[in-house]
């Protein structure tokens, strides 16, 4: 047992059954543990207490429009990609209440609704994930105008980062210069080995839920054996994505004969909204009684491809599939550049996995760049 | 071991979406269909504290219908008084229109960039407007009379379907002998009509402007805006010097929602007022 914790910045190695006593340290602290675990046939994110409930023995398979989940001999917890979720579900709820309205003889009592939001612990961000949470917080908490629902869930999470030591055939984090390494922004980060976990220290936080986990500083040969790990995944990635002539390319082609052909193809159905980790685009649903004497706001996740979405009197701003895929991706890879100074896309793939009908943003791309005009 | 228990959020008072309640004081018809409405903050200190510029909009909100995005169409210089013409165009613009004075609407704003009526100071100001696009403009013509002094030439063109869509007709007397030109034109004249017939642009021929000297400043239809850029570039007035009010659906007005989206440019909070040049790109562009 080594009796005192670890520094901010060093490496050690822990056996993988005490990755329970940092679950167990983290509820006592009063963190809801977030992580991923196997749900109807897929790792989905949800409350756990235990390490045995997380994805053990499986990985998955995932291809454009393709998910399966496939077990594996070796006991491994962190051998998958990302799943369907994104943990912006829980700093970003779907659906949350913004408030609601008493009348009472003409008199307004407006009051802010009260949500719950648990101090979350979240285990197994993988390093693309984390750049979309830092993306998240440009959008929310950096501007003029402050999301106080977002701030208020994002200032006391812990984050239990995961390094990749495999890669899907849908991602392509290298290309985004997001991962498979997380770079930082985490309490505690992890690179899995066949016996044991290496982890990186990266609060007081972090080292503080190593208590009694009888942790050894990492060797220069366990060092060696994680950077490995991680290069493989590096190299398996098999997609990626050019991003030196954007946002320009995008500018430029706004009307490339290649959008009307990928609406031949898009079926508009905001899949590939829903599961981005980093769009945020809402709208607001208005509830009241019978006599309209109490009414409720609510802010739900909303997608610039449903046909509404740019309503206004006279009509829709985008009526077709064309211009709604063209706003999405023109958002994602070009204008967001503007807007926030980083690109929407973090290369997790999951826009690839999760689109019925395989549209592949990274193909559409470079479709693009084989045609363009300028 | 204790078990982490999920806390209640503390209510925020900071959060940008929640209404501030305000009382109609007055309701005016101004033509079939669009009504000016004076609203007061019930809070006398939000009343007292509440400043806008010429261009700005605020987010007028009815429980349990919706809220929507109409610009401040009244003076600057009396921000107790806080204006805003509204046609009846949709569900919640059609609940407004069912309102009475005394009752209550919430408010959000004023949100938004604004005209360039500081920066204008010697310069000669071409405003043309399309029907419901004069009432963001009103602020910028009652600030102008203000200090009339300051400003060149000040001249309105003005486009409405027919006389009787004109809004504020009794007030451009004033605004005349106030020192403002107008010219008007209608899509469609009755028999009373002795003005001009024809679409806004072409009032551009009825006018002279040093175009060194002149800023233009519109709002209206995007395809009337369009037309309006085009008259004033033919007559060299710089990209730099034309200015246009834009509209899209909004849902949060503070840069949350997306949906107002226009290239780059967040309507909501880059815009309404948005410099000709910085979106000649994307401006025109068909369903972008």
């Amino acid at each position: 047992m080594t009796p005192s914790l670890p520094r901010v910045a060093a490496s050690v190695v822990i056996a993988k059954a005490s990755l329970q006593k940092v679950f167990d340290n983290l509820r006592v602290s009063g963190f809801s543990l977030v992580g991923p675990t196997v749900h109807e046939g897929a790792i989905v994110l949800d409350e756990i207490t235990q390490m045995s409930e997380l994805p053990v023995g499986w990985t998955d398979q995932q291809s454009p429009g393709h998910y399966r989940l496939k077990q594996t001999r070796e006991p491994h917890y962190f051998a998958y990609s990302c799943g369907p979720q994104s943990w912006k579900q829980y700093l970003f709820p779907s659906r949350l209440s913004l408030f609601s309205v008493e009348k009472e003889n003409g008199d307004w009592r407006v009051q802010p609704a009260r949500n719950l939001s648990p101090r979350y612990a979240f285990i197994g961000v993988r390093a693309c994930e984390l750049s979309a949470i830092a993306i998240q917080d440009r959008v929310f908490m950096a501007g003029e105008f402050r999301d106080p629902h977002y701030a208020r869930r994002r200032g006391p999470i812990f984050i239990l980062a995961v390094h990749c030591t495999q890669s899907a055939s849908t991602c392509f984090c290298v290309s985004m210069k997001t991962g498979p390494r997380a770079a930082g922004g985490f309490d505690l980060a992890v690179t899995e080995l066949p016996d044991n976990f290496v982890v990186e220290v990266g609060s007081e936080a972090g080292s503080e839920m190593l208590r009694d986990t009888a942790w050894e500083p990492a060797t220069a040969f366990d060092l060696g054996r994680a950077s490995q790990a991680c290069s493989r995944a590096e190299r398996e990635m098999q997609r990626q994505m050019r991003t030196d002539d954007l946002p320009r390319l995008l500018y430029d082609n706004l009307e490339h004969p290649r959008w009307d052909e990928i609406a031949t193809r898009c079926l508009s159905c905001t899949n590939c909204t829903q599961v981005c980790p980093t769009c945020f685009c809402v709208t607001v649903e208005d509830h009241s009684n019978l006599t309209a004497s109490a009414a409720e706001r609510t802010r739900v996740w909303d997608s610039c491809f449903a046909l509404d979405f740019s309503h206004v009197h006279g009509g829709n701003i985008r009526p077709t599939i064309r211009s709604r895929y063209r706003q999405w991706l023109t958002h994602k890879l070009a204008s967001w550049i503007d807007q926030f100074g980083v690109s929407g896309c973090v290369g997790c793939g999951r826009c690839i996995t999760w689109c019925p009908v395989g549209i592949d943003l990274t193909e559409e791309v470079q479709a693009i760049r084989e045609k363009a005009f300028k | 071991m204790s078990i982490a228990m999920p806390t209640l959020d503390p209510p925020s008072a900071q959060d940008p979406m929640l209404p501030h309640p305000a009382v109609i004081e007055s309701i005016k018809s101004e033509a079939y269909g669009i009504s000016t409405f004076s609203l007061t903050f019930v809070d006398p200190a939000e009343a007292a504290a509440f400043r806008f510029s010429p261009g700005q909009f605020n987010m007028l909100y009815l429980p349990g219908m919706g809220e929507v995005a109409i610009s401040i169409s009244s003076d600057p210089g009396e921000p107790q008084v806080l204006a805003h013409t509204i046609r009846f165009a949709g569900s919640v613009t059609r609940a407004i229109g069912r309102l009475r004075v005394g009752d209550v609407v919430g408010v959000r704003g004023p949100y938004g960039s604004s005209w360039p009526v500081d920066n204008a100071a010697g310069k000669n100001l071409v405003l043309v407007a399309g029907g419901i696009g004069l009432a963001p403009l009103r602020p910028v013509i009652l600030s102008v009379m203000r200090q009339r002094d300051q400003y060149g030439r000040v001249l309105l063109l003005l486009g409405a379907r027919t006389p009787a869509d004109l809004l504020y007709n009794e007030e451009i007397g004033r605004w005349r002998e106030g020192g403002i030109e107008v010219h008007v034109t209608v899509d469609l004249a009755d028999e009373n009509w002795k003005g001009q017939v024809g679409v806004v642009p072409q009032l551009f021929y009825r006018i002279r402007v040093d175009p060194k000297q002149t800023l233009v400043m519109t709002c209206g239809p995007e395809i009337m805006m369009r037309f309006v850029i085009y008259e004033a570039l033919a007559r060299r007035i710089p990209k730099q010097s034309v200015f246009v009010s834009m509209e899209r659906n909004m849902k949060c007005a503070v840069g949350f929602c997306g949906h107002c989206q226009f290239g780059p440019t967040f309507i909501c909070k880059n815009g309404p007022v948005l410099n000709f040049a910085a979106i000649e790109p994307f401006f025109g562009k068909e369903d972008f």
